[in-house]
C-alpha cells in the first residue's frame, strides 16, 4: 500500500524526471522493437522462400505405373515430406506452355514430347534443409527408373547459409541492441533513483527495513518500465504503419513478442532500480 | 545503556579517528562529548548509530553489539537511538509535517495514526501552528526542531546530537537545549557532541565526555567502568 503510495508520488513530485527516465527507456525498447520488425520479416520472407524448396524426381519414359505408384507411396510415407505430386508427361508440356509462353510456337509444334514425367516431393515445413532433400534424392536415385533427382543444390545451400547468417547475426546484433536498451535503462533509473538518495538516506536513518525502501522503487522501475515498453510500441507501431501504407507491405510483430518485450522492460525496470537502491543503500 | 569498551577507529587514508575509547552512558543521562573539530566526535556517534565498526574494541548500544549485528538488523538499532545533525538533513519540498509523517510511515506506524503521531510530535518540540510550513520557510532553529520530532518519531531510548546548535543563533540555541532537556527529564538519554564550551557551561548537571586526537580525555563522572 505504502509502496504504491510512495510510487505514485514519485511519479507525482519528480514529473520531468520520471517522464524522462521512461521516455529513455521507450526509445531504447524502441530500437529493439524495431529490430524485432525487422527481424521477424526478414524470417517470414525467409521462410516464403523455404517453402519452394523441393525435390522433383524426374522419371524414365518406360516407366511403369505400378512402379511410379510404389515409388510415390514410398517417398509420401516419409516424416519429412508432405506431399507427393505426380506430373505426367502432358502435365509437364502443359505446364511449360502456361510458364513458358515466348515458347509457345516451338511447343505447338512438337511431334514427340520432350518432357519427362516426375514426381514433385514437397517437404514439411523445417524439414527443408540440405540434408533432407539430399536424404530424399539419394532414395529416389536407387531406383532404377529415375532418371534424375533435382532439388537445385546450389540454391538450397545458398539459402541455408543466408538462413544460418539471419541466424547468427539477430543473435549477435539482438544481443547487442538488448545491451544497450539494458545499459540506458539501467541508467535512466539510476539517475531517477539518485534524486532520492536523501530520502534513502532518511529512510535508513531512521530504521525502515532495507526490503520497506526497496519497494516503492522497485514498483517504480517496474511502472517506467512498463511506460517506456508501452511508448516504445506506440512508436513501433507507428513506424509499421508508416512503412505499410508509404513503402512496401511488412507484417506486424507478433502480439506474443510484443508481450515477451513489455514484460521484460517491466522486470528490468524493477531489477536495475534494485541494483541502484542497493547502492545508496549501503551508504549509511 | 551505550557502552565503548577500548574502542579504536582507523580509516584507511585519514588514520586514527579514535583511540582505546572506553565510556558508559546510562540510562537517562545527559551528556556533553566536546573536543576541537576533528577530535573524533561524530566518528563517536556515528558508531553509536552503527553507521560504521570499529576497528577494534566493542560498541553496545540498548543490548546490541557492534560485533554482532548483521545488516539485517541494523534497523533495530536505529528506532531505538534517534539522530540530528548541524544540517538537519530534512527533505526538501516538503512540510514540517510530511517529514514527520514520512518517518513514521516507513517505520510502520499505521497509516491512520501517522498524521495524528506527527502533529503530537510536533506539538512536543512547540511548532504545532507551523506544520503546514515547507521546510524552506522555516528558520534554523525550527528546522532543527523539526529535526527533533523526526528523531523522536520511534520513542527512542536514546537521542544522539551532532552539534544540533553549530548553525543556530543564540536564541534558537537555548530553545533548542531547553527541548533536549525537557526530552531527558522525560527518561530518555541525550548525548550531543558539540565543541560549543559555552553551552556546555550553561549546563552544569550534565556529564561531560572530553575527546582529544581521538582520544578520551576527561570524563566528569570519571566512573566509566561501574554499572
Amino acid at each position: 500500500m505504502y509502496a504504491m503510495r510512495e510510487a505514485a508520488a514519485a511519479f507525482r513530485r519528480a514529473p520531468v524526471l520520471t517522464g524522462l527516465s521512461s521516455a529513455m527507456v521507450g526509445l531504447a525498447l524502441f530500437v529493439v522493437g524495431l529490430f524485432s520488425l525487422v527481424t521477424y520479416n526478414l524470417r517470414l520472407a525467409l521462410s516464403a522462400i523455404e517453402e519452394r524448396v523441393e525435390v522433383v524426381v524426374y522419371l524414365r519414359d518406360d516407366a511403369r505405373q505400378s512402379e511410379i505408384d510404389l515409388l510415390l507411396t514410398e517417398l509420401a510415407g516419409l516424416d519429412e515430406v508432405r506431399l507427393v505430386r505426380f506430373v505426367s508427361k502432358r502435365d509437364a508440356l502443359e505446364r511449360a506452355r502456361v510458364e513458358l509462353p515466348e515458347f509457345g510456337e516451338l511447343f505447338i509444334d512438337l511431334e514427340v514430347n520432350p518432357l519427362p514425367q516426375s514426381l514433385e516431393v514437397e517437404l514439411q515445413p523445417g524439414a527443408r534443409s540440405p540434408e533432407v532433400v539430399e536424404m530424399i534424392s539419394d532414395q529416389a536415385m536407387a531406383y532404377p527408373f529415375v532418371e534424375d533427382a533435382r532439388y537445385g543444390r546450389e540454391w538450397v545451400d545458398r539459402l541455408f547459409a543466408l538462413r544460418r547468417i539471419g541466424a547468427a547475426s539477430t543473435a549477435v546484433l539482438g544481443s547487442a541492441f538488448g545491451l544497450v536498451a539494458a545499459l540506458i535503462i539501467g541508467t535512466a533509473l539510476r539517475i531517477a533513483i539518485f534524486a532520492r538518495r536523501d530520502e534513502i538516506y532518511i529512510m535508513r536513518l531512521v530504521g525502515a527495513k532495507n526490503g520497506f525502501i526497496r519497494r516503492p522503487f522497485l514498483l517504480e522501475g517496474a511502472l517506467a518500465g512498463l511506460m517506456g515498453g508501452v511508448f516504445a510500441w506506440a512508436l513501433t507501431y507507428g513506424t509499421y504503419r508508416g512503412v505499410y501504407s508509404y513503402l512496401f507491405e511488412i507484417a506486424w510483430i507478433p502480439s506474443g513478442w510484443i508481450a515477451i518485450g513489455l514484460a521484460s522492460g517491466c522486470a528490468f525496470g524493477a531489477l536495475s532500480s534494485a541494483v541502484a537502491v542497493r547502492r545508496h543503500l549501503r551508504e549509511v | 545503556m551505550i557502552k565503548l569498551t577500548n574502542v579504536s577507529k582507523e580509516y584507511p587514508k585519514r588514520g586514527a579517528a579514535l583511540r582505546d575509547v572506553s565510556f558508559h552512558l546510562k540510562k537517562g543521562e545527559f551528556a556533553f562529548l566536546t573536543g576541537h573539530s576533528g577530535s573524533g566526535k561524530s566518528t563517536t556517534l556515528r558508531l553509536i548509530h552503527m553507521a560504521d565498526t570499529p576497528t577494534h574494541g566493542e560498541v553496545r548500544v540498548t543490548g546490541f553489539s557492534s560485533e554482532k549485528i548483521t545488516e539485517r538488523d541494523l534497523w533495530k538499532i536505529r528506532r531505538r537511538v534517534g539522530i540530528v545533525f548541524q544540517d538537519f538533513r530534512l527533505l526538501p519540498g516538503r512540510t514540517a509535517l510530511e517529514n514527520v509523517a514520512f518517518v513514521l510511515e516507513v517505520t510502520g506506524t499505521p497509516a491512520k495514526a501517522v498524521q495524528t503521531k506527527a502533529q503530537r510530535l510536533l506539538a512536543q518540540v512547540g511548532l504545532a501552528t507551523k506544520s503546514e510550513a515547507f521546510v524552506n520557510e522555516l528558520s534554523g532553529g525550527e528546522q532543527q526542531r523539526v529535526a527533533i520530532a523526526r528523531a523522536l518519531a520511534n520513542d527512542p531510548y536514546v537521542l544522539l546530537a551532532d552539534e544540533p546548535t553549530g548553525n543556530l543563533d543564540d536564541r534558537a540555541t537555548r530553545g533548542v537545549m531547553d527541548l533536549f532537556w525537557d526530552i531527558n527529564a522525560k527518561g530518555m538519554a541525550v548525548l550531543m557532541a558539540t565543541h560549543d564550551l559555552e553551552v556546555v557551561r550553561r549546563h552544569p548537571h550534565a556529564r561531560v565526555f572530553e575527546l582529544d586526537q581521538g582520544a578520551l580525555v576527561f570524563d566528569s563522572a570519571d566512573t566509566s567502568e561501574d554499572d
